[in-house]
């Protein structure tokens, strides 16, 4: 469709009057911007020695929960692999030695280098095994130890529970809403 | 330093050379404005008033290689980009590090499989000196980076031209340990055979 002269609008420049032409005003108002923020509280944090507050749902490094009796809780289904759109977690199965499930994983190494934290693994986790922790600060002088292995996972389950940033989030001991035992799977702490 | 140590008066502090050098250069780590892309973003957060990279005297972004000790590589680098990174580095002067920012620049992130046109790791093209992973870091984390690469600096030797040590003491990082039963590589060994015994299926 042709544009119509009618649809054209023209508009011109506002004119500056006398107290805009001086300028002086505008730079003393800007000045005075200035000085009303020298006047308030510094808004830095000291960071290593102040510890930011990160929200509860911040998505950090993750971790592998552990059941009451200490055993990992994933059962190498490989569904967190397969939703990885960074395919960076690798699952080798075995046959699990325990009565609970058919299989274990036997190595679970998540590339952390890789990982971009959006949290798909936990979403599409059934026995909610896999969490993301609100460690956010990891950082690491090789590539060799930043992929993190099943041993490591578990200690910053058992280091992050302890040190009560992140509570594990399901009834522990239970191995959550998609096993066989859903018959009373605690709600989460509120805290 | 030990014949001298104490010998004047108060006020007056005596060190060595190599220690007065590196102190120099850590507290002096000037980045080359290397954003190439989202984890730009929170670059510049970490170098703006909340954050404030200045803390640490990181805060000259050079617009130059020839002025610059650090390149923060933050964003993506693809294939067009990384001759120029090469070159940027090799502009530099001695020493030099570099910290990769980010999932795409550690190592390839979501382009790592179908990203045909990306880089899978930065650490292909340049030498890596500190990952810091993230999608994008947060700015805390990016600080804790460079705490590690002055941890580096600290250990340079035999008048800073000597390479870093292995065994570097973090000053803070480090929060997730191994397990006592892991510590060592034998421990860790014995750990896994352990595990394997267990995890082996019962003769029916």
């Amino acid at each position: 469709m042709p544009l119509a002269a009618s649809d054209v609008r023209y508009v011109e420049p506002p004119t500056m009057g006398l107290w805009e032409k001086l300028y002086l005003p505008a730079i003393f108002e800007g000045l005075g911007t200035t000085m009303r923020q020298m006047l308030k509280p510094a808004v830095t944090q000291q960071f290593p020695e102040q510890e930011p507050k990160l929200p509860a749902h911040f998505r950090g490094v993750h971790r592998l929960n552990r059941d009451e009796q200490g055993r990992v809780k994933c059962v190498a289904c490989y569904l967190c692999s397969t939703a990885c759109p960074a395919h960076c977690i690798d699952i080798v199965a075995a046959p699990s030695p325990w009565t609970d499930r058919e299989k274990y994983p036997e190595t679970f190494v998540i590339d952390e280098l890789r990982c971009i934290y959006c949290g798909m693994c936990e979403e599409a986790c059934p026995v909610d095994a896999i969490e993301l922790t609100t460690l956010y600060d990891l950082t690491g002088l090789s590539r060799q130890e930043m992929l993190f292995d099943k041993e490591k996972l578990l200690s910053v389950f058992d280091q992050t529970t302890t040190a009560g940033t992140d509570p594990a989030r399901t009834g522990r001991g239970r191995l959550g809403p998609a096993s066989e035992k859903t018959a009373d799977v605690r709600l989460p702490n509120p805290q | 330093m030990g014949l001298l140590e104490g010998a004047f008066e108060e006020g007056v502090i005596t060190t060595s050379l190599e220690q007065a050098i590196n102190w120099a250069r850590e507290s002096s780590m000037w980045p080359m404005t290397f954003g190439l892309a989202c984890c730009a973003i929170e670059m510049m957060a970490t170098g703006a008033s909340r954050f404030d990279i200045d803390r640490f005297g990181a805060g000259a972004f050079r617009a130059t290689p020839r002025q610059a000790d650090l390149m923060i590589v933050a964003g993506t680098v693809n294939y067009k980009m990384a001759s120029r990174v090469r070159r940027l580095y090799n502009q530099m002067p001695d020493p030099k590090f570099v910290i990769a920012m980010g999932a795409c620049t550690c190592g390839g992130g979501p382009y790592y499989k179908y990203g045909y046109n990306v880089v899978k790791g930065v650490d292909l093209v340049v030498p890596v000196d500190v990952y810091v992973p993230g999608c994008p870091p947060r700015p805390e984390a990016l600080l804790e980076g460079l705490m590690r690469i002055q941890d580096k600096v600290r250990a340079m030797r035999h008048l800073t031209k000597g390479q870093p040590l292995d065994n570097l003491v973090p000053a803070r990082t480090g929060r997730v340990k191994l397990p006592p039963e892991l510590e060592t590589l034998e421990k860790a060994n014995e750990f896994v055979k352990r595990n394997k015994e267990a995890a082996a299926p019962g003769k029916a």
